[in-house]
């Protein structure tokens, strides 16, 4: 099996906030051209990578999506060369004080910056000694107040600029690993497919804008207009503050969510699939929504079966995410091997009763 | 006018990707004794880890001066394993716990990276989200895999980038001291004995220049430290009456602090240096704080004793911003003055 960390670390050293994609799309569409018959992007940005199936005639197809967008920030106001900044997606802020990022400024120039926490007496009574909030806070580019305003504009955004670090045992953590990792596990699919014959049409989709609107899943969906679809994300790892139903253990495995977002023919077959090939995996469960790109697909058109597949995250929206990285290996191995069974039967045989 | 340039920042950032805890000074002790070897006509490492260092002058009537850095950083030690790779840490020095959730960090002799992560927002009340942390619910994070010491200090993974007119660093308090007492050590000019104190334990309790003092028995002491910048902008838009400092307006030269009445003839001394020699400089705002001249201006029979900051923002956080031209002013004003001591300053020998 290749070795995906290389890529994945590579995917985690870009931004790609929400609504402006194109730098990591690019390395995407880099990687996936040789594993795919044709790449192309959707009209609000969404990369499409088709790998056709070995089927006769209309050939069903399966869609599977991973977003790549990332959560981040966009700059309200300049203020004494100083910029206040607001959230794209859900930012902790928590993790802000003290964050290294970059501002994408509107003059083409990557700023380095850091996010700064006023003192107490530079703020309201009303700003607390907890986490401040956002607007409390100002980000420093280290240049004069002059330079700033040459650069930068309301509206500019600003990244998470940590680099990525492994840690023992197997461990990426970086900004982004939400959803980047996916975009692995996918593209790990890929290439396990490149020697695996597949009748169906696969897909590969790389969508925009899940943290904010759903738009890239929405729309890819609607356009592709897939027999299936799949949806790939992180869920919560247990660990330090984090030990609650919704949690799992890390490097343990791939989860299988379940819930009125899933359809549950299409569970039953990853757990089958998964309890056959000995790839671990464990139960996630969802009362309502599953809040990924499954969600979207579900309601597209007529309605769409719709799964998803997880795995572990720790610290889920800050700039130190963790995940296994082989459990991104295992979730794309999972895909590949869920394609290659795929007939011509498949989609008649879907009935959400057993 | 002494040396500046990339050799000068290149120094600095050795200095500040070093970590060093207080109380475990040894990666930045080795870099100084590495950098001062060659210049030294004595050099010794005391009983807390001190490094100093005597270059000595040429001529009669020659003044023994102190210059003081302190070596050590703010920062964390591991208090206890859990397993897994997670360990329970406390801060050595005063750091908010507000800048911890979400950092890398380096632990141990071999740097071996962790995070300190924090709960997901997706599982929090909206209470939970601006709730005040504490340093006891966090946790660092070295993989499943990972190894850690209890005791095993741990650092701040950030690394020294040089931005427009800025340094960003960690620790820039104190290295930017340190860097600037190297310096100064290697273009020491000949009227003087230099001693170079690169104390330990400062934020803890300033121990290391206590006993730097007490071994030298300098005329007199100059300590060089690096002070905050609070010179951001008020939310409400009501003036900032307490920055301390500013960037960009030279070195800080101090009148009084927290903890020192600095002595008045080496403040109209210094002013009186940077007027001749037209070197930008700023006084601090009298206020709370403190530096190693504390613990020197008290030791023996007392040590005529002054402090000098280059300014940073964001004191003890991650990431330290200083202005470039602040240092080499800064740098520039201890070359000039050094070389204008004479005994008169300090009434030497009619005191």
């Amino acid at each position: 099996m290749a070795e995906i960390l290389p890529f994945l670390k590579s995917l985690i050293s870009v931004s790609g906030v929400s609504g402006n994609e194109a730098p990591v799309a690019k390395l995407i569409e880099e990687k996936w051209r040789p594993l795919v018959d044709e790449t192309r992007f959707s009209r609000v940005s969404s990369l499409h990578g088709l790998k056709r199936g070995i089927g006769k005639g209309r050939r069903p197809s399966i869609l599977i999506a991973t977003h790549m967008d990332a959560i981040g920030m966009r700059v309200t106001q300049l203020v004494d060369g100083f910029l206040r900044i607001t959230n794209v997606g859900g930012i902790d802020v928590r993790v802000l004080p003290g964050a290294e990022v970059t501002v994408h400024a509107s003059s083409g120039a990557e700023l380095p910056a850091v996010i700064a926490m006023p003192s107490s007496k530079l703020l309201p009574e009303s700003a607390g000694d907890g986490a401040l909030e956002i607007g409390y806070l100002l980000v420093d580019t280290g240049l004069t107040a002059r330079e700033v305003e040459k650069k930068v504009k309301v509206g500019d955004l600003v990244s998470f600029a940590n680099e990525p670090m492994e840690l023992a045992g197997d461990i990426l953590s970086g900004h982004t690993i939400d959803n980047r990792a996916s975009v692995a596990a996918l593209t790990v699919c890929l290439e396990e497919l490149q020697s695996k014959p597949h009748i169906w049409d696969v897909w590969a989709v790389a969508t925009v804008q899940e943290e904010t609107s759903f738009l890239g899943a929405y729309t890819s969906a609607f356009e592709i207009r897939p027999d299936i679809a799949i949806a790939v994300d992180g869920t919560f790892a247990k660990g330090p503050g984090a030990n609650g139903w919704q949690t799992h253990a890390m490097g343990k495995g791939v989860g299988l969510c379940m819930g009125p977002n899933i359809h549950p023919f299409l569970h039953t077959k990853l757990k089958e699939l998964a309890e056959r090939l000995e790839i671990p995996w464990f139960l996630d469960v969802t009362t309502a929504h599953s809040s990924t790109d499954a969600d979207p697909m579900q309601v597209t058109a007529e309605g769409i079966p719709t799964a998803l597949v997880e795995f572990p995250i720790r610290y889920m929206h800050t700039p130190v995410e963790s995940v296994a990285v082989k459990d991104v290996q295992r979730a794309g191995r999972l895909l590949a091997e869920f394609i290659a069974l795929l007939d011509e039967k498949f989609v008649e045989s879907i009935t959400w009763d057993d | 006018m002494p040396t500046f340039g990339t050799p000068q920042l290149k120094l600095l950032e050795k200095l500040c990707n070093a970590i060093a805890v207080s109380g475990d000074e040894r990666e930045v002790r080795s870099l100084v004794l590495e950098e001062i070897k060659g210049y030294a006509d004595e050099v010794k490492v005391d009983a807390l880890g001190n490094v100093l260092a005597t270059r000595f002058g040429r001529g009669k009537r020659r003044m023994r001066v102190m210059l003081d850095a302190h070596m050590d950083e703010v920062g964390l030690m591991i208090v206890a394993e859990e397993g897994e790779g997670i360990y329970r840490f406390e801060s050595v020095g005063g750091i908010d716990p507000r800048h911890l959730i979400g950092k890398q960090v380096y632990v141990g002799k071999d740097h071996t990276p962790g995070v300190i992560g924090g709960k997901p927002i997706h599982l929090m009340e909206s209470s939970e989200r601006t709730r005040k942390v504490s340093i006891d619910s966090l946790r660092i994070d070295l993989g499943l895999a990972g190894k850690a010491k209890v005791g095993d200090r741990a650092g701040f993974a950030t690394k020294f980038r040089r931005v427009g007119p800025s340094i960003m660093a960690k620790s820039i308090d104190d290295r930017i001291g340190v860097a600037t007492v190297i310096e100064l050590f290697k273009q020491a000019p000949s009227n003087i004995d230099l001693c170079a104190a690169f104390t330990v334990q400062e934020e803890i309790g300033l121990r290391g220049a206590r006993v730097a003092a007490q071994y030298f028995n300098p005329d007199l002491a100059i300590a060089i430290d690096s002070t905050p910048a609070n010179d951001l902008t008020d939310f409400d838009g009501n003036e900032n009456a307490t920055y301390n400092t500013k960037l960009g307006l030279g070195p800080a030269i101090y009148i009084a602090d927290g903890a020192t009445l600095h002595d008045p003839r080496l403040v109209r001394f210094l002013q009186e240096v940077a007027a001749s020699e037209k070197i930008p400089h700023q006084l601090r705002q009298p206020g709370g704080g403190g530096t190693d001249s504390a613990a020197i201006q008290r030791a023996l029979a007392g040590i005529p004793t002054v402090s000098v900051s280059v300014p940073h923002r964001y004191t003890h956080s991650p990431v330290s911003i200083s202005r470039v031209d602040d240092w080499k002013h800064t740098l520039h004003l201890l070359h000039a003055a050094l070389k204008k001591v004479t005994p008169e300053l300090v009434g030497k020998g009619s005191r």
